[in-house]
């Protein structure tokens, strides 16, 4: 007797948006030349038939349109295994898969990931627990089941794991940094687990820099009534590849905070989700990426509402500029028929700053219960606003001081939710320089 | 002593339907220490002669002046206008997220002066402007106009005015939407800055009842992008009586 309902509002939008027609009412934006991602076609569908990136074979339209693949009829039903061998090698037809430019993960999805891979250094709180265990360890696996192959692959080639532990009834007496610095780019696999003990309280930084090429398992377990946030900066060289999981397990009366900054990298492609295990609980899922020429920025989240009366708010934002800037959003929120009582909202946003960009936003809601609180997503991407720029400008800020200022405000939303200074003056500075070298 | 002249001014946007014209030769000159009403039916224009005076890309001014002491005004950018000493009160102030008050005013101060404003005296003066135009504290931190109501976004605006000491203010239906209390504490705001004999005002009005607060020396009545008539307060007071409805009489063509 399931009450279903599955929202989808896909888009796709390759910068300037819908610039010709109204040119005269443009105070400084990009020209309205025609522009598109070489080998993406328009429907935003799969690069070519391995998902090359080819420029012949993109701009073949509906290139998965004849392969054997059925849809999955409820983001729930995805498969979860902790055996490689249960997930088909990718083509790039795969639902998850489909944006993501397969040639560029330089053999994370094809190679043994027998690389060294970044180190790892954990600073900061001293009243915490830092680990690093076996393979067999039992904390392995308390939070997560991996959901595609690269994630699979990373989880049967890693060899142990980093355990962050906050002691239960602890209020952690600094934030936790823990630094992963990449210096070889052979495949490699790596498993952390963040594990915030009943009624604990603390912030734990995942600092990424270097260059890699990084299949990465992120475990993250927050107890009863812990209030945890977990911050994950992507500051990576310009040539790296990093495919994270990021799987939260919820407990009762939690409050759970999860931040994703991507600045760095050629490609990275994030995964994070949230479980809800027990009621009461509250999520906010924030994230900022700012896609430079060339880049490729993906987030695919969950939040999965699985139990009663629980809270979650995702709000992700990014900033695109340059020949070949892509980010993807992909935001599923599963409200299951016992999730009586859930109070859910998600938004993406994002600005094109140039020509040659290209945003997929894509939020799905599926509801299977009619009792509940609220339930909602909104997407919207677009160039700059120019009632924005007008007013500002009329305000005698010169144009390009005003688009900085507009740039800024947009994104710095998302690192005052970081609430830890020194790393939000950090990122505010990244932020400047990423605005610089775009000339805005 | 300044002089803002505008000289036979036509104006036309472009619809779907085409291009559209809306000024229909307007002349007007206005001098430090004057302040002229602008009133008129909707969709007389009134409100695109302002729009055009600051620059916004929507209009197109077809044949004409605006010059600013014999500067031409339509020469210059948005931004350049207002570093010239143009200010526009707006009718509909846009929300700017993630821009907070304080570095918004502290950065078009800076802009407008060509040197940041000394950061002693600014704080002063902001906290003092604000306290006068009963604005909450609160709200330097708060983006701007974001989720203000109706009448704080007009009391920031005169914030504004009163902040950057423009040499002409133009204020586009500053008393639409006001309580009888907002529209009191808003005019006193336009009229502490007009004491001070440095400004020239032209105020934009569909309703005469800001002019029992503010003073005018000129009344234009507007009518289908034309001036139709001009006289002194008593003009204002006439149209408090008896309305617009003679000069839609008058010129069939006006639409509402």
């Amino acid at each position: 007797m399931a009450e279903a309902t599955k929202m989808n509002h896909e888009a796709s939008t390759t910068g300037p948006a819908g610039a010709a027609a109204d040119e005269k009412a443009r105070i400084g934006a990009p020209s309205s030349a025609p522009a598109a991602i070489a080998g993406f076609s328009e429907e935003g569908e799969s690069l070519s038939e391995l998902n090359t990136g080819s420029i012949q074979h993109g701009l073949k339209k509906h290139s998965h349109g004849n392969a054997p693949v059925v849809p999955e009829a409820s983001r729930g039903e995805r498969l979860k295994s902790y055996n490689l061998s249960d997930f088909a090698p990718l083509t790039g037809r795969e639902e998850d898969w489909r944006f993501t430019p397969l040639n560029r993960l330089r053999g994370l999805h094809t190679e043994p990931l027998t690389g060294t891979g970044p180190s790892v250094q954990v600073s900061g709180a001293s009243n915490i627990q830092v680990e690093t265990v076996g393979g067999s360890d039992a904390r392995i696996g308390s939070a997560a089941t991996p959901e595609d192959r690269i994630s699979a692959a990373a989880w049967a080639a890693a060899d142990g794991a980093t355990v962050v532990t906050i002691p239960a009834n602890t209020v952690a007496d600094a934030e936790v940094t823990v630094t992963v610095l990449g210096a070889d780019k052979a495949p490699a696999a790596q498993h952390l687990i963040i594990e915030a003990g009943a009624f604990s309280t603390a912030v734990v930084v995942l600092d990424h820099s270097g260059s890699v090429t990084l299949a990465q398992n992120i475990e993250i377990v927050v107890g009863d009534g812990a209030q945890l946030t977990v911050v994950s900066v992507q500051e990576w060289d310009d040539d790296a590849v990093h495919v994270s999981s990021q799987q939260a397990k919820i407990g009762r009366d939690a409050r759970f905070k999860h931040v994703v900054v991507s600045l760095g990298g050629d490609l990275v492609r994030l995964t994070p989700s949230s479980v809800f295990t027990a009621p009461g609980a509250e999520v906010e899922m924030y994230g900022l990426y700012f896609a430079d020429a060339g880049q490729h920025l993906e987030q695919r989240l969950l939040v999965d509402h699985a139990v009663p009366n629980c809270k979650s708010r995702v709000t992700y934002k990014g900033a695109l500029q340059g020949q070949g800037a892509h980010t993807v959003w992909v935001g599923d929120v599963l409200i299951r028929k016992e999730a009586e009582g859930t109070d859910t909202y998600e938004v993406n946003r994002n600005l094109l700053l140039t020509d040659g960009t290209r945003s997929d936003s894509v939020p799905n809601l599926e509801i299977e219960t009619g009792l509940i609180e609220g339930a909602g997503h909104a997407s919207a991407t677009g160039r700059f606003d120019d009632e924005h720029l007008f007013y500002l400008m009329a305000r005698g800020i010169p144009e390009q001081d005003a688009r900085r200022l507009v740039v800024r405000g947009f994104l710095t939303e998302v690192i005052q939710q970081i609430r830890v200074p020194a790393l939000e003056e950090r990122l505010a500075l990244a932020l400047e320089n990423e605005l610089a070298a775009g000339n805005l | 002593m300044s002089t803002l002249e505008i000289k036979d001014l036509y104006v036309s946007i472009v619809t779907e339907q085409g291009s559209k014209q809306i000024l229909k030769g307007v002349s007007l000159t206005i001098n430090t220490g004057e302040t002229h009403a602008i009133m008129g039916p909707n969709g007389s224009g009134k409100s695109t002669l302002a729009s055009t005076i600051a620059g916004h890309p929507r209009y197109t001014v077809d044949s004409g002046s605006i010059t600013l002491d014999g500067e031409d005004v339509l020469a210059m950018s948005v931004d350049e206008r207002a570093r010239a000493g143009l200010f526009l009160a707006m009718q509909y102030p846009v929300e700017v997220p993630g821009v907070t008050m304080t570095n918004f005013l502290r950065t078009a101060k800076t802009a407008l002066d060509g040197k940041a404003p000394s950061l002693r005296h600014w704080t002063k003066d902001v906290k003092q402007a604000m306290s006068q135009l009963r604005i909450d504290a609160d709200f330097a931190q708060r983006n701007v106009n974001e989720g203000f109501s109706g009448g704080e976004k007009k009391r920031v605006e005169i914030l504004q005015l009163e902040l950057f000491r423009p040499r002409f203010a133009i204020l586009d239906e500053t008393d639409s939407g006001l309580d009888v209390d907002a529209l009191k504490v808003v005019s006193e705001g336009v009229n502490r800055e007009h004491a001070k004999g440095e400004m020239g005002t032209l105020l934009i009005t569909h309703y005469t009842r800001i002019l029992r607060y503010i003073k005018p020396d000129f009344v234009h009545v507007f009518v289908d992008g034309r001036i139709a008539e001009e006289g002194g307060p008593e003009l204002a007071d006439r149209l408090e009586e008896e309305g617009y409805d003679r000069f839609a009489a008058a010129t069939p063509a006006v639409e509402a």
